[in-house]
Formats: structure tokens, sequence, C-alpha cells
């Protein structure tokens, strides 16, 4: 198939930036929308023209590193898949297809569609753990977790940090992510002792990297290709609620 | 936001309450409007109630609005550059439209304010019942008055549904089966609300009520 | 002997694992931790410890490392150390917790990984993994990895590759992100506590050595693309496998050799590089865009029924075939165990059916895994609880129903058992150089295991590591290096060089092609099945592409920027030696074993061919600079618990 594509094009971090124009010709519909670029790249190295940045590793769905607003859609139109995971059987021959990087200020765009997500990495050393020092633990069946309990926090742990929920968020709020993960250790009892504590911190991480304020609007978990549910921001919300009326 | 948004909808359904008393016969409203500027006395002086339940809601108003308007800036700052190609609504059109919504709203109890309880751009002369005031104000041949309140209402509908479902959450709700009982809840109150509100300026236009 | 032994190596003295304890095997590990020197913790802080990547190995380590006091500087190429490929694994990871109470215990997992390795394994590292592994498990539950549960709140197990206990801890399919996920926020707790010093998107391209110790690394940032020393006391390896070799294989697209390979260059030698594992159910290429191969869990081979038509080229539809026209080739060949047959048996099988020419789907490169069978004894139903979301990704990648007509699969290379040689402490052959994880020459033997790769990553972060670097950082802190010491400046100016001569060619091939090019001549001769014909006339044809690499690639834009196409022609550069050093190992071993299956070596039946007497030894390579022959250096492998038995599935 023949498709054209728009993709955002920036030096740098400092540079301008402007969406540019490629025809890509005989594409598969077999092809992974990042091999489509690939393949692109490949054309435009040969013609002596800078080839496209994007960040990707996995290829599978499950490292995260991928990210790409597709027509306005963060990780494009299918549900609950990833850039990387995306096929071109999903467009139509002839299809123009804009491509843009996440956009939040706190993720900055470093080169065309590579962003910055370290803000990520901060909100996790805020709280993102349990503290555990290797060679402490006690035997693995010391502590019972009940099915239930531990089947929701692995929903919640499923979070691949990609960041996703920020790029379509209205508010550019980081709400999901750290919902998620709020919710994955809140549920373990292992997670109880630092459980107020985490929730402050990670939401003043969050505030401090950057990130807009939720006001639940939805669209995080429509774009979320691992489905965390919108219900795991209640839960962050109720926990915050419990730990700041006891301190 | 959850909190200053709770006690507007308190007033909002407190309101529509008294509104519908008009069903009832005008001089009942009148009363009940009278009541209202009775209610703690002889604890309170005359109209002092009144006078606390608005600087209430004025602050609750004032509240919203900053809390809204502290968000909106925030998200600006989080979002510096747009998307090129417009982002896709995937979540709800409520959703979307909280700040606009808002806007508009104010903008209708401004006016709302200044035609029934001012009086000022109400045909009805200066010091006339309340009950005058409304049935003169959405008289028929003022049909378009009554559309901008239908307009408005349903602003405040839009404005409702996703809001009281986005103060329960922020409250704490925090299962995917709560989520959709809290949905129910707020779209079934917004619906109640919507037509608890548009039965009054509807009945008077078409002459139920005179 | 051969003839090519001259032509292609020559052989040096053997190599002795000196750390290595001697006694009863149960207690070397307590004697070996209770010998290693300690480090008094005041002097710990004054310590620096440089790790490089992030995943299960090296999170664990660093994490480890910096929570008993020492100063550490981590490296990874990702944005986040989180995207290390570990977090990839799916099926599980192994542990003699013996918590079924189905008989398993330390001494019955050391004893199937031995077997399992085709006694190509040390039984003393074996040995400790499976002590240890009991202690991972408690560890990442006490860190809230949650893995999966039964309804009593214990944890749940499952049989993984048709071992007869079932020791595998798991989280649905996603077993390789939680644990990374746990190692991750330990690593980063330590990072916001200031004991490390996270440098992601930061590739390691040159080991620096001083007085013969291994004192730094050169890196180059990757957004700016500054290039920088780095020092320390010691140096870590924890960066991965090396299967992008082939160029399509499971591993993530980023994953190289690079880290290792520099190493290997200052003097650590390389062992047993030819030891590949082919997993048999990936969802085969559908053309010439391809850039990776996905794998699909082992477990569908419990339900699905392998065919392939019996004519050759027969384009007709699956559905279109008569049962009698179908060839279940694994149930006919292997009829005790059929469809259930180890990994390498498997993979190779669906290579010699598609060599027939009755392979099925794009390039005849591809077999069935039919579930039509399984659907009408077991219902719909009760196949999509049991494998829904495999049938999904398959969907999402194929476009086809695997509901309606038969998956397609086919085997890819998935794990590399070969490495950096290392000791009982994890030290190469460079003092103060410690390798961890899939990057060095593991315990695995020949061939690995399912579910013992993730075992091994943590169990040489967490529990090896930190007590065996001890015993070398006791003699620390070692005399300050400075940028201008000559050893530095030299190591610099190697990859500064570099960088400017890719940059400076300017020719008319793609850094890509000569990836694919390499992955095809590796797949061909050093894949499933390997012959001296063909390892010899690779040997050539990867000589006459490395010529070309430099003469001919074009790399564009600057070293001062984000440059993904620099990046990746280093990384390729470095798999074309490798890949002529892995031709060259499996020339050199003339027996089947394991992942290594040598067409002059098999029984009367087709079945592999072990030579214990000639080829019980690991082979440890030292490099001989570019153009001349590597020397083998041979490590001795001994017996004394599990003695060598023969493999058989029929
Ligand atoms: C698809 C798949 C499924 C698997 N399933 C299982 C399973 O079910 N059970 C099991 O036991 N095993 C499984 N394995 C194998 C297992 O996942 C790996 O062997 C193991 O995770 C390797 O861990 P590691 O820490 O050694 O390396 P990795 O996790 O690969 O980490 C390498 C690190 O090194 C860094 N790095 C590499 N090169 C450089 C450089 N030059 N400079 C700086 N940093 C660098 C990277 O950034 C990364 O942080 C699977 C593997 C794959 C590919
Ligand atoms: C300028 C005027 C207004 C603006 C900009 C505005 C904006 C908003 C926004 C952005 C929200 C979502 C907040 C969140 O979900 O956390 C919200 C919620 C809400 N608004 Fe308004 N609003 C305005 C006026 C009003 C008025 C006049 C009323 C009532 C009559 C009202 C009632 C509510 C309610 C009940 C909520 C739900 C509270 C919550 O979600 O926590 N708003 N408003
Ligand atoms: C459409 C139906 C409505 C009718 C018939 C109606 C009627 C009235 C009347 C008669 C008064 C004057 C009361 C008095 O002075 O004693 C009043 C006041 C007021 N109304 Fe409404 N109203 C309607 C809808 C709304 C809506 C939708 C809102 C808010 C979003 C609103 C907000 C107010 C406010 C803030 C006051 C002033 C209260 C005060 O002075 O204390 N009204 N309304
Ligand atoms: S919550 Fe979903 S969208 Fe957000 S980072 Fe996690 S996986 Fe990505
Ligand atoms: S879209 Fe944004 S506003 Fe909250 S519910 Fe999701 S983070
Ligand atoms: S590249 Fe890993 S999730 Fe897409």
């Amino acid at each position: 198939m023949d498709i054209k594509v728009r993709v955002w094009r920036q030096s740098g971090p400092s540079a301008g930036g402007k969406m540019v124009a490629y025809d890509v010709k005989g594409i598969s519909p077999d092809a992974s929308f990042l091999e489509m670029i690939d393949v692109l790249n490949e054309t435009l190295i040969l013609d002596g023209d800078d080839p496209i940045a994007f960040d990707h590793d996995c290829r599978e769905g499950i490292c995260g590193a991928c990210s790409m607003v597709i027509n306005g859609v963060a990780h494009g139109p299918e549900k609950a898949t990833t850039t990387c995971q995306l096929h071109m059987r999903k467009f139509k021959d002839g299809d123009v297809i804009d491509v843009e990087p996440w956009r939040a200020a706190a993720f900055p765009v470093i080169k065309d569609l590579i962003v910055d997500r370290s803000a990520f990495d901060q909100i996790i050393q805020a709280g993102g753990y349990i503290s555990a020092p290797t060679g402490t633990a006690p035997d693995a069946h010391a502590t019972p977790v009940p099915k239930k309990d531990a089947d929701l926090a692995f929903e919640a742990a499923t979070c691949i940090g990609c960041g996703a929920c920020v790029a379509a968020c209205p508010n550019g709020s980081s709400m999901l992510f750290t919902a998620a993960k709020i919710s994955h250790l809140g549920l373990m009892p292992q997670g109880q002792p630092e459980r107020d504590s985490r929730v402050i911190d990670m939401l003043q991480a969050q505030d401090d990297a950057g990130f807009g304020g939720c006001t639940n609007a939805g669209e995080c978990t429509m774009v979320c290709p691992k489905g965390i549910p919108l219900s795991l921001i209640g839960r962050l919300n109720s926990d915050y609620r419990k730990a700041i009326t006891k301190r | 936001m959850a909190a200053s948004g709770t006690l507007l909808v308190l007033f909002l359904f407190a309101h529509a309450a008294g509104n519908l008393k008009i069903f009832v016969g005008l001089p009942d409203f009148d009363h009940y409007a009278e009541w209202l500027r009775e209610l703690g006395t002889p604890l309170l002086p005359h109209a002092w109630f009144l006078w606390i339940q608005r600087f209430g809601l004025l602050a609750a108003i004032g509240l919203h609005i900053w809390a809204a308007t502290v968000l909106t800036i925030r998200a600006k700052k989080a979002r510096p550059v747009k998307y090129a190609h417009r982002p896709k609504v995937q979540g709800s059109y409520a959703a979307r439209t909280m700040r606009w919504g808002g806007v508009i709203i104010v903008l209708f109890v401004i006016w709302h304010i200044l035609d029934l309880t001012l009086g000022v751009v109400n045909p009805a002369t200066g010091d006339s019942d309340a009950s005058q005031r409304v049935v003169q104000g959405f008289d028929p041949e003022r049909w378009y008055v009554t559309l901008f309140y239908v307009l408005a209402v349903v602003a405040v509908g839009f404005h409702l549904r996703h809001g009281i479902w986005s103060a329960v959450r922020t409250m704490g709700q925090q299962t995917t089966k709560g989520e959709r009982r809290a949905k129910a809840i707020a779209l079934v109150l917004s619906v109640v609300l919507v037509a608890m509100y548009l039965s009054v300026p509807i009945a008077v236009t078409f002459g139920l009520v005179k | 002997m051969i003839m090519a032994a001259t032509e292609f190596w020559s052989e040096g003295e053997p190599v002795v694992d000196k750390a290595a304890p001697d006694g009863p095997v149960e207690t070397r590990w307590d004697r070996r931790k209770f010998s290693a020197k300690l480090v008094n913790p005041a002097n710990r802080r004054k310590l620096t410890v440089i790790i490089v990547g992030t995943g299960l190995a090296g999170g664990s380590a660093a994490a480890t490392l910096a929570e008993a006091g020492y100063h550490v500087k981590s490296y990874c190429y990702q944005d986040s150390p989180r995207r290390a490929h570990s977090i990839a694994a799916q099926g599980g990871i192994n542990a003699a917790k013996n918590y079924r109470n189905d008989g398993d215990s330390v001494y019955r997992l050391f004893y199937d990984t031995v077997k399992g390795g085709d006694f190509r394994a040390r039984e003393s590292n074996v040995y400790r993994l499976a002590q240890v592994s009991v202690n991972i498990i408690d560890q990442c539950v006490a860190q809230g990895v949650p893995f999966a549960r039964e309804y009593g709140g214990l944890l749940d197990n499952r049989s993984f590759g048709g071992t007869q206990v079932s020791r595998t801890f798991y989280a649905r399919g996603q077993t390789g992100q939680q644990l990374l996920l746990g190692a991750y926020q330990a690593l980063e707790r330590q990072i916001g506590l200031g004991n490390v010093e996270m440098n992601a998107r930061h590739e390691m391209l040159e080991l620096i050595i001083v007085d013969g110790k291994a004192r730094g690394i050169v890196v180059r940032d990757m957004v700016t693309g500054e290039i920088s020393t780095e020092f320390a006391d010691a140096v870590v390896l924890a960066s991965g496998g090396y299967g992008n070799v082939f160029f399509l294989s499971t591993n993530a697209k980023g994953c190289n050799v690079t880290a290792s390979w520099r190493a290997h260059r200052k003097g650590a030698l390389f062992a047993n590089p030819c030891y590949t594992q082919i997993h048999p159910t990936c969802i085969p290429e559908s053309g010439s865009h391809q850039s990776k191969l996905t794998l699909m869990s082992e477990s569908l081979r419990n339900d699905g029924r392998v065919w392939v038509p019996k004519a050759q080229k027969d384009t007709r539809k699956a559905s279109d075939i008569p049962e009698d026209e179908r060839d279940y080739y694994l149930e006919r060949i292997y009829p005790s165990f059929g469809n259930l047959v180890p990994r390498d048996i498997a993979s190779r099988a669906a290579k010699n059916v598609c060599d027939e020419g009755r392979g099925v789907g794009p390039g005849g490169l591809g077999v069935y895994l039919d579930f039509a069978d399984a659907i009408s004894r077991l219902g719909r139903k009760a196949v999509e609880a049991k494998y829904g979301n495999l049938f999904e990704m398959y969907e999402r990648i194929t476009g086809e129903d695997p509901y309606e007509q038969p998956m397609r699969i086919y085997p890819a290379v998935h794990y590399t058992m070969g490495g950096l040689w290392v000791d009982y402490d994890l030290q190469s052959t460079v003092p103060g150089l410690f390798v961890v994880g899939e990057a060095n020459f593991s315990d695995h033997g020949a061939n690995r295991l399912g579910a013992s790769a993730l075992m091994q990553g943590l169990a040489d972060g967490y529990f090896v590591l930190p007590n065996t670097i001890s015993n070398y950082l006791a003699s620390g802190p070692f005399p300050k290096v400075t940028e201008t010491d000559a050893p530095v400046v030299e190591a610099r100016k190697q990859v500064e060089d570099r960088i400017e001569k890719f940059l400076s060619i300017d020719g008319d091939r793609t850094v890509d092609s000569f990836h694919r090019e390499l992955g095809h001549i590796m797949w061909e001769y050093c894949g499933m099945e390997r012959t001296e014909e063909g390892l010899t006339k690779a040997i050539g044809l990867i000589r006459a592409l490395k010529e070309e690499f430099w003469t001919r690639v074009k790399v564009p834009g600057k070293g001062e920027e984000l440059n993904q196409n620099l990046e990746k022609a280093g990384r390729v550069a470095d798999f074309i030696e490798l890949g002529e050093l892995m031709c060259i190992d499996a020339l050199h071993r003339r027996e089947s074993c394991g992942g290594h299956f040598r067409g002059e070596s098999q029984t009367p039946d087709g079945e592999a061919l072990r030579h214990d007497d000639e080829f019980s030894y690991a082979a440890a390579w030292e490099y001989f600079g570019a153009d001349g022959k590597p020397t083998l250096h041979k490590e001795d492998l001994n017996f004394e618990y599990v003695h060598p038995s023969t493999r058989s599935y029929k």
C-alpha cells in the first residue's frame, strides 16, 4: 500500500520543529508501524537525509519505549496496543497519517519523536517501591496474599511506563501511571508500612516534575496499552485522603 | 474542587425544589421566598440567613472557579506545545467541556440574578413578588428568554453529569463496579435536576402557570 | 587432527577456575563465602563500582551493592533502567522451594539443570544456582512482586518445559516484567538515596584497563554524543545476550554484544560463543520488512498439534487439506514425547520439514500449530481461558484468527548460552572485571532449560556477586586513575577514532542492510544445524562482509548528537567480528550437544551425538587482533555427582 506520513521533525531539544510530509510506497499491510518507519528511514539515509529518530526496543509491547501520537491518538487507533504492535493493515491505501511525539512539559522533546521520560523515574524514586534490603526477606509463604488482591495488584503492576496516559490527558497529568504503582504496592501486605508516605511523596514528585492535575477526564485509560483502569485513580485519591488526615 | 462542587450541587437541589413550589400556587411560591428570608429568625435578624447562605454560595463559587483556574493554568503549563493533529476525544465530551461549560454557567447566573433576583432585566416592576418576576419573565412573548434558560440548564446538566461522577471519584470511589454505579447516579441526578429546572420556565411559557 | 585447526585458530594453555572450591558440592558456596575477604563498612563508601546494564542481573546487583554501602555508577542504553530486555521474559522462574511437596529439592534442580545443559556446565556453579534460587523467591515477594497465587493466598507453581516437578513461579505471562520492576524499584530507591548514580541513555564503548586491572569504561552520552571516561575500583558487565547477531531474534532491537566484545578485545576470554538457544514457537517472518521475531509461550505445545502437508509446495488452505494428507511429524518421529519434545529437537524438526519444501506461509518458512482438536475436545471457552491472550497477540501481529485457521510458527534465536568466561567468583580473566547474567558464559552449559535464565540473572545480582566482589575490593581502594593516564587516553582515542571512521566512510549501504546480511549468513550456517562445509563457507562470507562494511557503510549525521545509526553501526561492527568467532567455535566443536547440532555428529537415526571423551570442556577464546587467529583455551569439566548420559525422547 502507498501512504503519506507527516512527521514531527525537530533536530534537538532547543530547536524549533515542524511537520514534514513523506510518501511511503509499497508498504506491506503485514508490516508494523515501526517497520514502516524503518523502511522510510532506509530511503532517507540513502538519499542523504536525516532519518527519523524514534524510541523503541522490545517491539513486542512490553518495554514501554515506543511512543508516537498517531492521528491525534497516543499509540494510534488500535485499542490496548502499543505503537510497535500496531500494524499497517489498520490503515488504508492512500491514508495521510500524522505522527507526533508525546507532548508534555515534563516530557521535553529530545529529537524528532523521542522525548525524555525520566520524570517517571523520579516519581518512582520518591516512593514507588517497598524497602526490602537484599537478604533480609522472610520465607515467601510467611505472608499469604488473598488471590483477589494479588490479581488486582498484578493488573496494576502491568503498567509499562510508556507515558501514553500523559500524552493523551488534556491536563498533561501522570495520574494513571502514579495510581497504577500506588495500587500495585498498596494492595500487597508488604506495601503497608510505607503506604501513607508513598502516596504523599509520589504525588509531590509528580507535581514537582511539572505534570498537570487530574480532573478525571478519562482519556488516559482509553489509550493505555495495558488497559490500566480509571478506578485505580480513585484508589489513589482515597489513599491520599487517608494519608493526609493521619498526618 | 469536589468540596465546592458538592456545595453547589446541594444548592442546586434546594433551589430546584423551591422552584417547584410554583406549581402548588403562586402565593405559596412567594411564601417560600419570604420564608427564605425569615429562616433563622428570631435567632437571626430578618434575611440574615439568606445572606449567610448567599455568602456561602459565593465562597463556594469563588473557590470553585479559583480551583478550576489553577487546574487550567497547570494544564496549560503541562502541555506548552499543542498537537498538530487535534486529539480525538475518546473519553467523554462532557469531560472535555467542563471549562467552557463552567464559564457559560457563570455568565448565565449573572444574567439570572439580574433577571429574577434584582429584576433589572425583568419586565416586572421593581418591588413585585418573586412569582410575578417568574411569570412575566417567561411570558410566551419572551420565548427567547426561555430558550436561553433551556440551553443554560442543559449546559448545567452536562457540567453536572461529569462533575458529580468526578467528585465521587475524587472522594476515592475505587472499584470498577462502583465506577459504573457512580456514572449511573451522576446521570440520573443530572437528568432529574435538568427536568426540575426546565419544568418551570416551560410551564410558564406554555401558559400552564399564570 | 583437523586441518581447520591450523587455518582458523590455534590452541593455548588450558584455563583454570582458581576460585572454584572443592569438597562436597553442598557446602562449596558456604565455604567460598566464608573464605572471601570482607570490606569494612566504613571503607565501602570509598569504593566505586561501575555496573553496565540494568536488567535482572545488573539492576539487582546495583541495588544490592549500593545498599551494602558501595558507591555505584550504573549505565544502560535505554531511556530508563526499567526497559532492559529482561522485561520481555514471559514464562517464569524456577526455584527449588518444593512448595508442592512433589519431591523437588535443591539437589533435583541441580541435577535437572546439569542434565538439561547436556553436560557442558560446571557442577559447582549449578549447585549454587539451585541453592540460591530459594532466596530469590523470598526476596522478590518481599519487594512486592505480584506472583500468581492460589485461592488460599499461597504462591502458585507450574511445571515448565517438561519437568516432572512444579517449581516454576510466574506472574501471568509477564514474569520477567514483574521481576525486573522489583529490581528496578529497589534500584530507584537507591538512586533516590544518592547511593547510585544512574546514567540512562549512555552506551559503554570501551573498557579501561590500568596496571592489568579493569578500572573504568568509556561511554557515549547518546543524547549529546559526548564521550567521557568513567573510573571505578571494579567494573561489572551485565549487558545481556548477543542473539541479535542473527538480526532476527526474540531480543529487543538494541540488544548488543559491544560491552562484552570490547572487553574481549582487551583480553577477557569469550567462552562457548556458538551455544545458541533456538525457540520453536515464534511467529514466523512475514516479509523482508521484518525487524524482529516475537516469541509465543511454549505452553501452546501442550494442546496444539504440529503438522505440515505431506506434499511439497502444497498451497491449499489448511482447512482444505484432508487429514490423511497431513504429517504430524513430531508425533510420528517422537511417539512418546510427541509435540512436547525439548526446544532444540522441536526447532530442528521444523527446519527439516521446511527444508524439504513442506513449510507453510510466506516463503515456506513455517509449520502449523493446530488447535482444532483441542477446541473440539475442550470447547472453545476452555481454550480461550487458557490461551486467550496468546491468541490475541497472534492475531494482532499476523491478522489471522487462530480459532479459525491453525497458527503458523517457526523457530527463532532466543538466548545465548555463551559469553565472557568467568570463574566461580564471576570474575573474568581481566582482574576487576566481573560479568553477570546472560553476558557471562553462564551456568547453563550447552542448553538452557526454560525458566532458568531469570533465576541465574537474579542469583548473580542479588546473591553471588555481592559476596564475591568484596573479596576483590578488599584490596582496594586502588591507586587513583586520571584522564591523562596513558591507557585512559588510548581507550578514549580508540572510541573517537572509530566514530570518526564510521562517519567518514560515507558509502552506499545502510547499517541495517549489513546487519540483515550477517543475520542470513549466521542463520543459514551457524543456526540450528552446522556442518564443517557450511561453517567454513560462512567464515569466508563474514570476512568479505567485514571488508565491505568498512568500505561501503553509510552512517548519516554527526557524532555530537543523538544519532541512532551511529549507535547501530558500532553494534553491527562488533556483531560481525563475533559472528566470525561463533563460526570458528562451532567449527572446532565436532560434536552435537545441547543447542549446538553438528551435521557430522549424529546417530544413525538422526539424533544428536555428543563426544564426551573429546569435548567435555568449555571453550574459552582469546582475541588475537582483527586478522589474527583466536586462541582456544579449554576449561575441563568434571562430573562428580551427575554422570553424563544420553538424552532420548523417542
Ligand atoms: C522474549 C524472551 C522471553 C524469555 N523468557 C524467559 C523465561 O520465561 N524464563 C527465563 O528464565 N528466561 C527467559 N528469557 C531469558 C531472560 O529473559 C534473559 O536471559 C535475561 O533476562 C537476561 O538478563 P540480563 O540482566 O543478563 O540482561 P538484559 O535484561 O538484557 O539487560 C541488559 C542491560 O545491559 C544494558 N546494555 C547492554 N549493552 C550496553 C552497552 N553497550 N552500554 C550500556 N548498557 C548496555 C542494557 O541497557 C540493559 O540494561 C527470555 C528472553 C526473551 C528474549
Ligand atoms: C467559571 C465557572 C466554572 C468553571 C471554570 C468550572 C470548571 C469545572 C471543572 C474544570 C470541573 C472538574 C473538576 C474535577 O473534576 O476535579 C468542575 C467540576 C464541578 N463543577 Fe464546575 N465550573 C464552573 C462553575 C460551576 C458552577 C456555577 C457550578 C454549579 C452550579 C459547578 C458545579 C460543579 C460541580 C458539582 C463539579 C464536580 C466537582 C468535582 O469534580 O470535584 N461549576 N467545574
Ligand atoms: C430555570 C429555572 C430557574 C428558575 C425558575 C429560577 C428561579 C429563581 C428565582 C425566582 C430566584 C430569586 C429568588 C429570590 O430572590 O427569592 C432565583 C435566584 C437564584 N438562582 Fe435561580 N432559577 C432557575 C435556575 C437556576 C439555575 C440553573 C441556577 C444555577 C446554575 C440558578 C441560580 C440562582 C442563584 C445563584 C440565585 C440567587 C440566590 C440568592 O439571591 O440567594 N437558578 N432563581
Ligand atoms: S498507565 Fe498505561 S499509558 Fe500510562 S504509562 Fe502505564 S501503561 Fe503507559
Ligand atoms: S486523562 Fe487526565 S484528567 Fe485524569 S483521568 Fe486521566 S489523568
Ligand atoms: S518497543 Fe517495547 S513496547 Fe513498543
